[in-house]
């Protein structure tokens, strides 16, 4: 079978799975007796492991397996979860998270995890370090020891799953008989398959057989040697049943073993054959005596299970499909074709004027106007996709920081633009990691400034007008203005004078500024090289803006500001001379006529009178060298005020077009990087149009 | 495979060949948006079919003299390596299938445009000579840069 059709679901869906399974861990890590959640984890991880074992990734499979092993103590309540435990199965996630990679990649998943797996087998073996101690991989003599103490006589069960084990403890609890049946049929029969199916038929008469070893398709098949076991619930008597198959002709003998709920969890664990055997030691490599009076143990954790399933929102049916981004971006072209096409269609009618079709050409408009809220819509995804992975690097920042601390989201459905939560990701990981780092203290030290041991990160989503607002609050010990200053001006980057007047907004703002780092002792997180600039300028080349506010020894909090989407955004059309350029509608203050007196010469620049101040005027058709345009010769002049944080200019320009919705597009990777252009869009004639990038103009 | 299709397109008197699966599609001359501070030969970007793609005019990147645009014109769209870039030349209006062994190393010069630009030079007939084009070279960007370096 021709598996790389299936290749692209599998990954999508195994990262569904990782990222479940590492939600759900954090979770149980809060709320650690929760057995309802590891029942979910456990399913989880089952599902993942048949995923891969099918789509023949063996190390992936395998591992899972291990992992699933733990998990299955733990549910069935023979192993309590704890820190260790936590940790080694993180790190499986880990591994499981980076084979996943490696497919995605084009790779086979390989990997070693041969450390992870020995820690997994301790576990199961009941062979957990002391807390704290490195993950020491026990040596597997230790296996035995408690392998052996494995009720089952013979280790012949057969291995339930658990919606099997479930239907015979429910079948019990009605006052069915629960029976364990082995059966040999003799050395010289002919026909062993048709016996078999007799011995089914005969017992499916009275009672219904929940697994049989080997499965029923198997015997069928004549898959067998001379004997096979089955799980059967039943009314009858077995004293009643042994004679009745026994009279079949050509069976050698039954071999009836009365259920009841101790001997039944003992059968259906104990590894049913060689191969998984050789996988782990015994996955129940418990006593019996960890369970606590069988009978009523069993049904628990089902019942325990049930009413948090019901609390949890019920995983809805999938409503969605997965679509190839790709095949959206075409989809975006040609819709932009359309367009253009339509406002061709448009001019054709206004001047062939038969109302026929005009009607048409209107409705044509009207549908595709919707149209277009469909496609970009489309292209929107909640940040949820971005949030998901924080929970789980603030873990494991906190912990490597030794420090305790609330990870808090709010409005992870909160939707962007595919394009932005592309981009928004690294900015995010980094702004968190200084709050967790730099933000919230030690736990003395909260305990000293008489604040809860455990701190609070909060990172919340919300849009509010054409925006979407990121922000990251911490209750740590804020910023210290001081602090700041006196490193920026040893960094020579205010002077002493300006330092006294400037605002605390501005202050916090130096932290963005090249090579500046609060941190005095770099940890282990911080002095990676990589500073708060560099997530401003992420920032800034999407087209947001990120603002600091803090209360020395109450918090901080950093607030991202971003636009909806990249790909389509408002602009001001502008003509200069016979060109056409769209100015961004978010950089605009406002747009005015200037007269030519107006303009003062200053050191080879010019500047206009603007409110009470004077700003530089900037001319579009020299900075662009346009060949059939200069303002100089005009009396009047239009100009864009436009802003880049809290410095405005203007620049000249022929006359405004209009505003308008335009679709953004690259200029392709062949031509360099012009200063002050954007990308290009086209317009509703077929023309294409080049977008300014205001920040380019003001230094 | 010896046998290679070839696009012939006219650049003042000398014909060259593209070969034919690096050559996306043909256009007809059609608007061109300039775009300020480029190459004197990057002409500036068109729309084609909702792509904005920029456009080279073949005879300015091989310092040939330039020449108006007529109804001759022709935008060859090629793609290498994911590029998507539009030549302006003369004329275009052949496909020919050549051997490979016809195809000789190129001489030092051919009608001015030096010879790094050239894959090699194939004899279609006694008469016909085609200059095969090194894409990658004409659209090597570095090379650009240094050219433009010099010209200051």
């Amino acid at each position: 079978m021709d598996m790389n059709q299936y290749l692209s679901m599998f990954i999508d869906e195994s990262n569904d799975h990782l990222q479940s399974l590492n939600e759900k861990m954090l979770e149980l890590e809060s709320n650690p007796t929760d057995l309802g959640i590891v029942q979910v984890i456990f399913r989880s991880a089952h599902t993942l492991k048949g995923m891969a074992a099918t789509m023949g990734f063996e190390d992936l499979a395998a591992l899972t397996h291990q992992m699933e092993n733990v998990l299955d103590l733990v549910r069935n309540e023979k192993l309590a979860m704890q820190e260790f435990i936590f940790d080694t199965l993180f790190k499986g996630l880990d591994a499981l998270e980076s084979m996943v990679q490696d497919i995605t990649q084009g790779g086979e998943g390989k990997a070693d995890v041969t450390a992870i797996v020995e820690s997994l087998q301790a576990i199961v073996r009941g062979d957990i370090p002391a807390a704290g101690a490195p993950a020491a991989a026990a040596a597997p003599t230790a296996a035995p020891a408690a392998a052996s103490t494995i009720a089952v006589k013979d280790s012949k069960g057969i291995q339930l799953d658990e919606f099997q084990q479930s239907v015979i403890e429910q079948s019990m609890a009605e006052g069915h008989q629960a029976l364990y049946m082995e059966v040999a049929i003799r050395e010289d029969c002919q026909l062993k398959a048709v016996r078999a199916y007799m011995v089914f038929d005969l017992l499916e008469r009275y009672g219904d057989v929940i697994k049989s070893e080997p499965s029923t398709q198997d015997i069928e098949q004549d898959k067998f040697e001379r004997s096979f076991s089955l799980y059967y619930v039943t009314q009858k008597d077995p004293a009643e049943l042994e004679p009745m198959v026994t009279s079949i002709s050509e069976i050698e003998s039954v071999n009836v073993t009365r259920l009841d709920a101790q001997s039944l969890k003992e059968m259906s664990a104990a590894p049913a054959a060689e191969p998984e055997a050789t996988e782990a030691p015994a996955p129940v490599a418990s006593t019996p005596a960890p369970v606590p009076a069988a009978a009523p143990a069993a049904p628990k954790p089902a019942a325990a299970a049930a009413p948090k399933a019901a609390k949890a929102p019920a995983p809805a049916p999938s409503r969605t499909i997965r679509v190839d981004i790709d095949r959206l971006d075409v989809l975006m072209n040609l819709f932009s074709e359309l367009l253009i096409d339509r406002v061709r269609l448009e001019q054709l009618a206004s001047e062939v004027k038969v109302p026929a079709l005009t009607d048409t050409v209107e409705h044509m408009g009207r549908v595709s106007t919707d149209l277009q809220n469909i496609v970009l819509k489309l292209r929107m995804v909640p940040v949820d996709t971005v949030f998901n992975r924080f929970p789980r690097m603030v873990r494991d920042l906190a912990k490597s920081l030794d420090k305790k601390l609330d990870l808090i989201i709010i409005g992870s459905e909160t939707e962007l633009d595919r394009t932005v939560i592309d981009e928004i990701g690294d900015p995010l990981v980094h702004l968190l990691r200084n709050s967790v780092d730099h933000g919230v203290e030690p736990v003395a030290d909260r305990i000293a400034a008489g604040k809860e041991e455990t701190g609070t990160v909060k990172l919340s989503a919300f849009h509010s007008g054409n925006h979407v607002f990121i922000e990251i609050e911490d209750d740590g010990r804020g910023i210290n203005r001081e602090n700041v200053l006196n490193k920026a001006i040893k960094n020579g980057i205010v002077s002493q004078d300006v330092a006294n007047t400037m605002k605390d907004e501005e202050v916090y703002q130096l932290l963005f500024a090249p090579g500046f780092s609060t941190a005095e002792v770099i940890s282990d997180v911080s002095g990676r090289g990589v500073g708060l600039d560099v997530v401003k300028s992420k920032i800034t080349s999407l087209g947001g803006h990120v603002m600091v506010t803090s209360e020395l020894g109450k918090g901080t909090k950093f607030s991202v500001q971003l636009p909806l989407t990249l790909s389509i955004i408002s602009a001001m059309l502008i003509r200069v001379g016979s060109e056409k350029y769209a100015i961004p509608l978010t950089s605009i203050v406002e747009t005015g006529i200037i007269k030519a007196k107006q303009v003062r010469d200053l050191h080879g620049s010019q500047l206009i009178p603007y409110r009470d101040t004077h700003i530089p005027l900037l001319s579009l058709s020299r900075v662009f060298e346009v060949p059939d345009f200069d303002e100089r010769e005009e009396e009047e002049t239009e100009i864009v005020v436009i802003r880049k944080g809290d410095k405005l200019a203007a620049i000249a320009v022929e006359n405004f077009i209009g505003q308008n919705e335009i679709v953004l597009k690259s200029l392709g990777s062949y031509l360099p990087e012009t200063r002050g252009i954007s990308g290009a869009t086209i317009l509703g004639d077929g023309q294409v149009a080049l977008i300014i990038d205001p920040n380019a103009f003001i230094k | 495979m010896d046998e290679l299709k070839v696009i012939v397109f006219k650049l003042a008197t000398e014909e060259y060949g593209i070969e034919v699966d690096k050559v996306q599609t043909i256009e007809r001359m059609m608007p061109i948006t300039r775009v300020p501070k480029t190459l004197g030969f990057v002409k500036g970007v068109i729309n084609l079919r909702g792509v904005v793609i920029p456009v080279i005019d073949l005879r300015g990147r091989f310092n040939l003299p330039a020449q108006e645009y007529n109804d001759q014109t022709r935008i060859i769209i090629v793609e290498v390596e994911k590029m998507q870039v539009g030549f302006i030349v003369d004329s275009a209006n052949d496909v020919v299938d050549i051997k490979r062994s016809s195809i000789e190393k190129p001489p030092e010069v051919v009608g001015g445009v030096k010879a790094r630009y050239l894959d090699g030079v194939a004899k279609l007939d006694e008469e016909r000579l085609l200059v095969m084009l090194n894409l990658p070279e004409v659209l090597d960007k570095t090379e650009v840069v240094q050219l433009e370096s010099i010209e200051d």
